[in-house]
C-alpha cells in the first residue's frame, strides 16, 4: 500500500484522460500557466461539459472566429456575467432535462473567468450565483492582473506588485493593497465546495476540480495561473513560480469541504522565505527590503489564520450530531 | 373558447406568457415592470408552468441568464424598466449578435436623472438599435396579443432574433382593462415548441460567442442587420395568421380617421387611446385630423409611414423621449428620414409630450392639433418642442 502512496506522482498522470478538450494551436503566450490550467480542468471534467467563458485572455486566444480551441460546447457572452450566464445554462439544462427534451444524464455547467473578470467585474454575478446555489463549479484562473489588456492593476493583483495602472515609481511601490480574498468570501457564501488551486500541482487541480464538479450545488476553485508575460518572468519559469507561491505560504492550497478546511499538499515544514518567490519577478524587482518585511509578514499571519481554521473548524456534517 | 377578464396589465401580460410555456425566466425587481415577474413567480410556483423562475441579482445578470438558458435551448424570458434596462444594455446588442429569441416585456419608465419612476420612453430609446425586435402596445389586449406573437416571430427559423414589447408604465402596466385570454391549446396550436438552431450541450459541442476580427465584423452586423430587415416578413406573416386564428388585426402602423386628414398626429403606445379620443372631439368639429399609430419600432416600418401620411399636410409626430441636443425626438428622426425625398411630403412638426409620467390628455392632442396646423404655411422655428414646459 504504502509503496503505491510514494509512487502515486509517478503512475497518476498515466490515469489523466488522453483526449483533449482544449485543443493546440490556441494563442496563449508562451508559458501561459492559464491555458495550461485550463486543459488540465477540462480533462478533469471530461465531456459532460458546458464551459460558460467571461471575457479576458482565454476567451480572446481560445475562440478567434472561424477558429475554436474548444470540444466542450463553450460560451462566450460578456466580462462580468460569466456566472449568471451560466445560471442560465444550468436552469436551462435542468428544465430541458426534466421535460425530456435533452438526454437525461448529469451535465456539468462550469463557468470560468480571470481573477478581472471574478473577483473585480464579475464578482456582483458570482456572489448571486453562489448564494443561489445554482448546480454550478466556477473556476477562476488568477493571473492577479488584467493581463489581455495589458497588466493592469486588479482586486487580486498583490501587494507590492507593479502593473501598467497601479506602477512603481519614485513615489510609489505599486499595489499598497493587500490581495482580494476571494476564496474565503465564497466560504463566507456557504458553498459546499471551495479549493485554492496551482497548475504547477497538476494532479491536486485535478482532484479538485473532479470533486467540485461532483458537488450537487455550487462550487468554487481559485487557480492560480502564473502569467510570464505580466510577472515578469521567463516563459520556463511558469511552474516553479507557482511552486513557489504555494512553498512560501503566499497562496497555500487548500479545501473546504463543507466548512471544514484542509491543507492539500504537502506544505515544507517551514515556509520558504517570500523572497525566493519575489526575486524572479519583475514585477517585484523594486521591492526594498522594507517591503518584503511587511509582506514577509503579512503572509505569516494570513498562513497561521488558515492553520487556526484548519485546527478549530468542523464540518456542516459533523454539526448535525 | 376565449375568456375575457378584467385583470391589472402586468398580471395578464405575466398570464400570457404562461400560455407560452417559458422555460426560463429569471428577472430583477424594479418599478413599474415588477409585477410581471413577480405574477410569474406566482404561476411557477403553483407549478402552473414547468419552468426555472431565477431570482437574479441585477437586470445585467437577468439578461444575461436568459442568454445562457436561450442558448442551452431553453426559451427564456424576463422583464425590466428604465435603469434596468441601461443596465442590461451591455447584454443587449450581444443576445441579438448571438440570435438568441430572448423575449422581454418593457414597462417603459423614465431614465434618471432625477430619479423618477413614471412612464416614459427614454429607456427603450436609448436600446433601439440593439438589434432586437421592438413593438408597441397600446392597451392591455395588445400587451397580452403581442407577449404570444413575440414568441413566435423571435423564435421563428428565419428570425431567431430577440423580442421586446413595449408597455407604458403604470398607463399601462397597473390599469386594469377587461381582456380575451386565448385558450391554452389555442396557444399550443399557433405557438410550437422552441426549436433552437444550436445548443450548448457536450452532443453537439459549439462555441458560441467567439472574437469577431475586423476582416469578419463588417458582415457579422450586416448579416444582424438583414436579420432584422428580413424579420418584417415573418411579422407580417405570423400577424395574417393571428387574424385568422383570433380575429385580431395587427400591423406595423394603423391608422384612425386619415381619410381627408390635413393635419396627422402621430404616436407611440398608450398615448394612440388618448389621441383617438381627441381626433373624435376634433371629426365633430369637423376639423380634419386623423391619427397614425405605430406599432413596430424595430425594423422601422418606413414604407407603411410613407404610405400612411400620403396626402396629409402636416404631419405632428410625439416623442416620449429626448434625444438631448439631437436633429428631433428619436421617433420623428426615423419618421423625417423615412419621408426625406418624397414627393408632397407633409410638414413635420415634433412634440416632446408626457415624459416622466407627465400627463398626457385629450386636450393636450387638441391643443398640438392646432398648433400643428400652421405649420402648413409657417414652418415653426423649433425641430421639436418640449410640450408642456411649465413657466415657458
Amino acid at each position: 500500500m504504502s509503496s503505491i502512496v510514494e509512487n502515486f506522482d509517478l503512475y497518476a498522470p498515466r490515469l489523466v484522460d488522453k483526449e483533449e478538450y482544449f485543443s493546440a494551436g490556441h494563442r496563449a503566450c508562451q508559458g501561459c500557466g492559464e491555458a495550461l490550467a485550463i486543459r488540465l480542468m477540462c480533462k478533469a471534467l471530461g465531456k459532460d461539459t458546458v464551459i460558460i467563458n467571461a471575457t479576458g485572455c482565454m476567451e480572446v486566444i481560445s475562440s478567434l472566429y472561424p477558429t475554436t480551441a474548444w470540444r466542450l460546447p463553450w460560451i462566450h457572452v460578456a466580462f462580468p456575467n460569466a456566472a449568471a450566464v451560466g445560471s442560465g445554462v444550468e436552469a436551462g439544462l435542468k428544465v430541458l432535462r426534466r421535460k425530456g427534451r435533452i438526454a437525461d444524464r448529469d451535465v456539468k455547467t462550469v463557468c470560468i473567468g480571470g481573477d478581472g473578470g471574478t473577483v473585480d467585474i464579475g464578482f456582483q454575478a458570482l456572489s448571486g450565483a453562489m448564494e443561489r446555489g445554482h448546480d454550478l463549479l466556477y473556476v477562476c484562473f488568477d493571473n492577479e492582473a488584467y493581463m489581455n489588456t495589458g497588466i493592469q492593476r486588479s482586486g487580486a493583483t498583490p501587494f507590492g506588485a507593479s502593473t501598467t495602472t497601479d506602477p512603481a515609481g519614485s513615489a510609489s511601490f505599486g499595489k499598497k493593497a493587500w490581495k482580494k480574498n476571494v476564496p474565503e468570501i465564497m466560504v463566507a457564501h456557504n458553498v459546499p465546495y471551495v479549493a485554492t488551486a496551482c497548475h504547477s500541482y497538476p494532479l491536486d487541480f485535478m482532484n479538485k476540480v473532479k470533486k467540485a464538479a461532483k458537488v450537487k450545488g455550487p462550487s468554487y476553485i481559485h487557480c492560480l495561473s502564473v502569467c510570464p508575460t505580466g510577472w515578469r518572468l521567463p516563459p520556463e519559469q511558469c511552474i516553479k513560480a507557482g511552486r513557489l507561491a504555494v512553498q512560501t505560504g503566499i497562496f497555500p492550497l487548500y479545501e473546504v469541504e463543507d466548512g471544514r478546511y484542509r491543507i492539500t499538499v504537502e506544505m515544507p515544514e517551514k515556509l520558504r522565505p517570500v523572497e525566493d518567490y519575489l526575486k524572479i519577478q519583475g514585477r517585484f524587482r523594486h521591492l526594498i527590503e522594507e517591503d518584503i518585511k511587511i509582506f514577509q509578514e503579512r503572509v505569516i499571519q494570513e498562513y497561521n489564520k488558515l492553520l487556526e481554521k484548519i485546527r478549530s473548524l468542523h464540518s456542516w456534517s459533523e454539526l448535525k450530531g | 373558447m376565449t375568456k375575457r377578464a378584467g385583470m391589472e396589465i402586468a398580471f395578464a401580460a405575466a398570464e400570457a406568457v404562461a400560455l407560452c410555456k417559458p422555460e426560463v425566466v429569471a428577472a430583477y425587481p424594479i418599478t413599474p415592470n415588477t409585477h410581471i415577474p413577480e405574477h410569474l413567480s406566482d404561476i411557477v410556483a403553483d407549478g402552473r408552468i414547468n419552468a426555472e423562475f431565477i431570482c437574479v441579482e441585477s437586470e445585467h445578470s437577468a439578461l444575461s441568464a436568459c442568454c445562457g438558458a436561450s442558448a442551452a435551448g431553453a426559451r427564456a424570458f424576463t422583464a425590466t424598466s428604465s435603469q434596468g434596462l441601461l443596465f442590461m444594455g451591455e447584454v443587449m446588442p450581444i443576445v441579438s449578435a448571438m440570435r438568441l429569441p430572448v423575449i422581454m416585456a418593457i414597462g417603459n419608465r423614465a431614465l434618471s436623472g432625477p430619479i423618477n419612476i413614471w412612464n416614459d420612453h427614454s429607456d427603450i430609446m436609448s436600446q433601439r438599435d440593439t438589434g432586437w425586435i421592438s413593438l408597441f402596445a397600446s392597451n392591455g389586449q395588445e400587451v397580452v396579443d403581442m407577449m404570444i406573437q413575440a414568441f413566435k416571430i423571435g423564435e421563428h427559423r428565419d428570425v431567431l432574433l430577440p423580442v421586446n414589447i413595449n408597455l407604458d408604465g403604470f398607463q399601462l402596466t397597473h390599469v386594469v382593462e377587461p381582456i380575451l385570454f386565448p385558450e391554452q391549446d389555442e396557444v399550443d396550436q399557433f405557438l410550437p415548441e422552441y426549436k433552437p438552431y444550436a445548443t450548448i450541450h457536450p452532443d453537439k459541442p459549439v462555441s458560441m460567442g467567439t472574437l469577431g476580427m475586423p476582416e469578419i465584423f463588417n458582415e457579422a452586423m450586416k448579416a444582424k442587420d438583414m436579420a432584422l430587415i428580413n424579420s418584417k416578413k415573418v411579422i407580417l406573416e405570423i400577424w395574417k395568421e393571428w387574424k385568422e386564428q383570433f380575429g385580431r388585426e395587427y400591423a406595423p402602423v394603423t391608422t384612425y380617421k386619415t381619410e381627408g386628414a390635413r393635419v396627422l398626429l402621430l404616436t407611440v403606445g398608450s398615448m394612440d387611446e388618448t389621441a383617438e379620443v381627441a381626433i373624435d372631439e376634433l371629426r365633430e368639429r369637423k376639423v380634419p385630423v386623423g391619427l397614425v399609430r405605430l406599432k413596430l419600432w424595430r425594423p422601422f416600418p418606413s414604407e407603411e409611414i410613407r404610405k400612411a401620411v400620403k396626402g396629409a399636410k402636416v404631419l405632428a409626430v410625439m416623442d416620449r423621449a429626448v434625444s438631448c441636443g439631437g436633429a428631433a425626438g428619436p421617433v420623428c428622426a426615423e419618421v423625417k428620414s423615412a419621408l426625406y425625398g418624397e414627393q408632397d411630403c407633409p410638414a413635420i412638426v415634433n412634440y416632446i409630450i408626457g415624459l416622466g409620467g407627465r400627463d398626457v390628455t385629450v386636450d393636450d392632442f387638441i391643443t398640438i392639433a392646432e398648433k400643428a396646423a400652421k405649420a402648413e404655411k409657417e414652418k415653426p422655428k423649433e425641430a421639436y418642442e418640449i410640450y408642456g414646459v411649465r413657466g415657458s
